[in-house]
């Protein structure tokens, strides 16, 4: 039983001071597989590039093969026989299967590729490990789960003797997983080491020998799988000092301003979003609790309407948003900060000012007769940058110079200052410093206090449970628990989360008014 | 060191590199290189007709600069306000040649008109591009030789006189042109109206909504959407405002500076706009800088190649190599990169 | 009515064709190849008419027009060379960098043709060499087909190979595939060890290789001299072509004789008293109106796909 790898008070600090990885300790035994479990920003990721050669750690010491090493990228890593499958796969959609696989090493008859050759060598890789795929077919059209183990054998044939799957049941079915679990057995009785990053406990006890927690960094302990229970699992995944914020709860929710109807949608065959239907209302912050990747983003997006709305219907202030334009949509009063702010949510080359004002700007608000009243403008932004904080020397200041904190104060001071009547918070404070979180946090309850209604979209269960007066769980594109927010748990919340518990279909329906 | 000053000093050496080339060619090339080379650099002060050329010589290139800048602030490759300067000098010139009115009102009229010109000509390649997402740098230089081609056509066959060897138009009556305002150069009145009209781009862009908005799209065109501006009236206002500006500075040169409509091939404008409107970093007011700048390095060429043995082209080598420098965002980045440590460290 | 048909059809107009389908051919394939990896280059029109000038100058100089070929290729490519310098290690933006070499060869040309020539207009001074015509034996006796296919440039002839040598390799080599990984998705490309950056160095030489070619012929084989601005406008009209031939060897081969036909007829109209000045614009209105067709088909397509 050697270990094969060993990661030694690991600690990795991001420039603007966010700490992915504190101290982390963590080994890999040769032939095991091994899963690392922790909720979004736990700093899974983080780790395995370390591995990977994708990022170099602060602190830390790296032992392969009992020789203390660095690695500086990834070709290095693959040379030692790490092999990564990324989450978002790194394939070239109009080349077949057969031309991926061996991509920069496909064999030769003199200048020319040598393509019978091509497929023997990939049938002879998929028999050899007992994966099924179709070489000749372009990779853009093979299904997901083909996909995958196109990547799994790309990594094989390169050498990979350490396999890291980051997520790797994420896009699979249960079928596809049940035959992935098979192969990822018969690997490592051939010798292979697998790391296996996931959220899904029932899979992580099924399939893999140790299993180590990470939580806000840090790792909170490495067990045998056979000796613990999911229950126990979640409970170091999830559980916290949360103080009891029954404080912050809402005084007066009254009639709804913003319904979602039967909302679903399908993608390349896969079904992303299943029935979804709530309300939220006047002076209400409706939380929705979720791992990341079962479907938020894309309920997101067709709040947004960045994904039209083709099933279902979506209603703000009683009218449908199917057709309006976004335009329209801030005219009756939807406010929304993006999870992407740097993307979507400012002008990165702009001033601050420029930021602060642009809808206002577009809404016609400071202007007479089409020239800007710059002087109103620039005061306005002066009180808003005063109001909520925003660290900077001057209004003039270019946003882009500003920490992830002050951007985001910039957003929301936006999004919140217009008394929107409904405000979609998606992921708010990611990324920001605890001190702009609390911030923030108490901006989003002053709205909902003056009315707004809010609908908050969040991966950090601490701030649902802080913020929400009810509380959505979404699991796999559904509903599938419905909380009022005075009388659930950590434990609850973090099963329904993990899909470990499910409510029947009659409870979701309390998330909808008038029924 | 502040941003913007580093910014300056990146421009101010990426000119100095180019003026350096230009300095080396000279010696390769020239019998006398100093003596060409001071021609170069300093002849245009020599006296008040040379200065003169220098103006002359920059209100073209600051129009084509501000009709350039609006584009580039939203981040539209349009290179197109050569076309649409050739054809609106042409409509101005029919009009004061067919149209009878005296005094001051014949030129403002042509003017005006051919700023209105200026502005369908351009919605063509911005319809395409809001519409259908044309590429706009292809269709807007294609477009140049469209509408030069037709352009030249209409002069061949309707306005031109038929005495005059040369490709010209009728001559213009005298209250049309553009009067002198500087005693001893061709510098005309129309300084004034590019300086009127470059102010007024400025408070476009920086002081009304609708600048605004463009210069955000031109940032980033999903924060501008999401903010609930419209792509479509974004990119048509745009181009409809750089066609009013080189459709005002097509008539603006032709009624300024000749007497007849002679440009029987392209003013070749796209690409100094581009130079002009990137040297002044898409700002209006620095565009009258950028254009006075390059008008006077023209001048000097012009100069040198007339009383010495080396051609006026070298301009081209000093053009190129400044848009390299100024675009290359590696310029001077590991040196800017220490200095940030440096200043961290302190 | 008559006349214009029966001139279309003629062999003559069919031969003019080809020929002047060559330049944008050549300059199509450089767009493409430098396409597929990834990397716009807008630069096509300078490179082709400094390498002309090269030709014509190097060819005089060292009378052969071989070595003068040769020059010509060698300026492209170090043109080529300079781009891919400034947009892969300086960071250019590849368009304003394509724009600085446009600017540069436009003015840049008349200034060393003044130098060496004596004249800003034409080289006719040079007593420069042109590339053969090739009479193939046998083929050129066969009637109709003989007087179109026979008699073309040797370039001519090279591009047809050339064209087939380049749907070889980006189909069938390892090379091939490589640009191609790199330009469709560069992650991908990455996971597997191949170095984008020299694949993409190696992607505009050819590009610069391939107007080079373009433009040698435009001085060296389509007339024998060199006069300002003779590329006119062949390297945007390339760059549309390879943009409606999907980037494909096969489409752009299409589309550039599409517009080679458009820039035949717009020759052919000439003769027959149609305003000239009209005429000449054929070949951008096609553009236009083939670029359009292609982006509303690609905008049907996306909105399909949702």
């Amino acid at each position: 039983m050697d270990t094969i790898l060993e990661l030694k008070n690991i600690t990795k600090i991001y420039p603007g001071g966010v700490v992915a990885n504190r101290d982390v300790n963590f080994d890999l035994i040769d032939g095991e597989i091994h899963a690392l479990v922790g909720e979004n920003g736990a700093g899974k990721s983080t780790l395995m590039k370390i591995i990977f050669g994708m990022e170099q750690p602060n602190d830390g010491q790296i032992i392969y093969r009992g020789k203390q090493t660095e690695i500086n990228d990834p070709n290095q890593a693959i040379e030692m026989g790490i092999g990564m499958v990324h989450q978002h796969f790194m394939l070239v959609p109009s080349f077949t299967v057969s031309e991926n696989l061996q991509l920069g090493m496909e064999p030769t008859k003199g200048v020319f590729i040598d393509n019978k050759r091509l497929l023997e060598v990939t049938l002879e890789l998929a028999n050899r490990y007992g994966f099924y795929v179709e070489p000749d077919k372009p990779v853009e059209n093979i299904p997901v789960a083909m996909k995958q183990k196109v990547e799994i054998l790309k990594v094989l044939l390169r050498g990979a003797k350490v396999l890291i799957l980051d997520e790797p049941t994420a896009v699979l079915t249960p079928q596809e997983t049940k035959e992935l679990f098979t192969q990822l057995k018969m690997l490592k009785e051939a010798g292979h080491s697998i790391i296996f990053i996931s959220h899904k406990l029932k899979e992580v006890k099924e399939i893999s020998d140790r299993v180590t927690v990470l939580r806000d960094g840090k790792t909170q302990g490495t067990l045998k799988t056979s000796e613990v229970s999911e229950k126990d699992i979640s409970l170091l995944m999830v559980g916290r000092d949360i103080t009891s914020f029954d404080m912050l709860r809402a005084n007066h929710i009254s009639d709804t301003t913003f319904s979602v109807r039967n909302v679903s949608l399908k993608l390349e065959n896969n079904e992303i979003l299943k029935n979804i239907s709530f309300d939220v209302r006047e002076g209400q912050i409706l939380g929705i609790a979720g791992v990341e990747g079962n479907g938020q983003v894309e309920l997101v997006k067709q709040l947004t309407r960045e994904i039209p709305i083709n099933i279902g219907e979506v209603k703000l202030l009683g009218q449908t948003i199917k057709d309006m334009s976004m335009h329209g949509m801030r005219k009756l009063g939807f406010s929304y900060i993006p999870e992407d702010r740097m993307e979507k949510g400012i002008a990165s080359e702009g001033t601050i000012y420029e930021n602060i004002v642009a809808d206002r700007i577009v809404q016609d608000k400071f202007t007479k007769r089409g020239i800007l009243n710059t002087k109103n403008i620039i005061s306005k932004a002066k009180d808003l940058i005063k109001e909520y904080h925003v660290k900077t020397s001057s209004h003039n200041q270019k946003i882009a110079a500003l920490s992830g904190g002050n951007i985001q104060k910039v957003v929301v001071a936006r999004e919140a200052s217009t008394n929107p009547k409904f405000l979609l918070a998606e992921q708010p404070t990611r990324g920001v410093d605890v001190g702009s979180i609390e911030f923030i946090h108490n901006q989003l309850i002053k709205l909902r206090d003056q009315g707004s209604a809010i609908l908050l979209i969040s991966a950090d269960l601490e701030e649902v449970m802080k913020l929400s007066d009810q509380i959505l769980v979404m699991y796999d594109g559904e509903i599938v628990a419905y909380f009022d927010n005075k009388d659930v748990s950590e434990e609850e919340l973090g099963l329904a989360m993990l899909g470990l518990s499910k409510h029947d279909e009659s409870r979701p329906r309390g998330a909808i008014a008038n029924e | 060191m502040s941003d913007k000053t580093f910014q300056m000093l990146r421009t101010l050496l990426a000119v100095l590199i180019a003026l350096a080339l230009a300095l080396i060619i000279t010696f390769i090339v020239s019998d006398k290189p100093l003596e060409s080379f001071s021609l170069f650099l300093f002849g245009p002060f020599r006296n008040l007709r040379y200065m003169g050329n220098v103006i002359e010589a920059a209100i073209p290139l600051a129009f084509a600069g501000l009709a350039t800048s609006i584009l580039f602030s939203a981040n539209l490759f349009n290179l197109g306000s050569e076309g649409i300067y050739y054809v609106s000098g042409l409509v101005a010139a029919a009009i004061v040649i067919n149209v009878n009115i005296t005094g001051v009102g014949l030129p403002i009229l042509a003017i005006i008109i051919a700023g209105i010109v200026g502005m369908i000509l351009s919605l063509l390649p911005g319809f395409l591009k809001a519409k259908w997402d044309v590429n706009v740098l292809v269709t807007s230089l294609m477009f140049n030789t469209i509408y030069f081609g037709f352009g030249l056509y209409f002069l061949n066959y309707y306005l031109r006189d038929p005495n005059i060897s040369q490709i010209a138009s009728f001559s213009f009556p005298d209250n049309a042109r553009l009067k002198r305002i500087i005693e001893g150069t061709r510098v005309h009145s129309g300084l004034i109206i590019l300086l009127v009209v470059a102010f007024v781009v400025y408070i476009f862009l920086y002081k009304t909504k609708w600048g605004y908005s463009i210069r955000m799209y031109g940032i980033n065109k999903n924060f501008s959407e999401y903010v609930g501006a419209s792509s479509f009236g974004i990119i048509m206002l745009t181009h409809i405002s750089a066609g009013l500006v080189a459709g005002i500075g097509g008539s603006v040169e032709v009624l300024g500076m000749y007497t007849r409509f002679r440009w029987a091939s392209l003013p070749g404008l796209g690409f100094d706009g581009a130079l002009v409107a990137m040297l002044a970093k898409n700002r209006p007011l620095a565009s009258l800088g950028a254009a006075l700048f390059l008008a006077y390095i023209r001048t000097g060429a012009d100069l040198m190649s007339r009383l010495s043995d080396v051609p006026a082209e070298i301009v081209a080598f000093i053009q190129a190599a400044i848009i390299l420098l100024i675009s290359a965002e590696r310029f001077l980045f590991y040196w800017r990169h220490k200095m940030l440590l440096k200043e961290a460290d302190k | 009515m008559e006349n214009l048909i029966s001139l279309i059809f003629s062999t003559h107009f069919l031969f003019s064709t080809i020929r002047v389908t060559t330049p944008i051919l050549l300059a199509a394939m450089g767009a493409l190849i430098s396409d597929r990896a990834g990397i716009a280059n807008i630069a096509l029109e300078g490179m082709m008419l400094m390498a002309a000038l090269s030709g014509v100058i190097f060819s005089a100089m060292f009378e052969s027009a071989l070595i003068g070929f040769f020059f010509a290729l060698a300026t492209s490519l170090i043109m080529a060379l300079v781009l891919a310098y400034f947009t892969l290690e300086l960071k250019t933006h590849v368009i304003l960098g394509g724009i600085a070499l446009n600017l540069f060869a436009s003015g840049g040309s008349i200034f060393i043709l003044y130098l060496v020539a004596g004249d800003k207009g034409t080289s006719s001074s040079l007593a420069s060499k042109v590339l053969p015509n090739i009479h193939i034996p046998l083929v050129k006796d066969i009637p109709v087909l003989g007087e179109i296919v026979s008699g073309h440039n040797i370039i001519t002839y090279a591009t047809i190979l050339l064209i087939i040598g380049l749907y070889l390799m980006l189909n069938k080599t390892r090379l091939g595939r490589k640009i191609r990984a790199v330009g469709e998705n560069k992650d991908a490309a990455e996971s597997v060890g191949i170095n984008v950056k020299k694949i993409q160095y190696l992607a505009l030489s050819l590009s610069g290789i391939f107007a080079g070619m373009g433009g040698a012929f435009l001085s060296m084989g389509y007339v024998s001299w060199f006069s300002r601005n003779m590329s006119a406008g062949r390297g945007w009209i390339a760059l549309a072509a390879e943009a409606m031939g999907r980037g494909t060897v096969i489409g752009t081969t299409l589309t550039s004789v599409l517009f080679g036909i458009t820039s035949a007829l717009a020759n052919a109209f000439q003769v027959m008293n149609f305003p000239n000045e009209i005429i000449n614009t054929i070949p951008y209105i096609a553009v236009v109106l083939g670029l359009t067709i292609y982006s509303i088909q690609k905008q049907k397509k996306k909105k399909s796909e949702k």
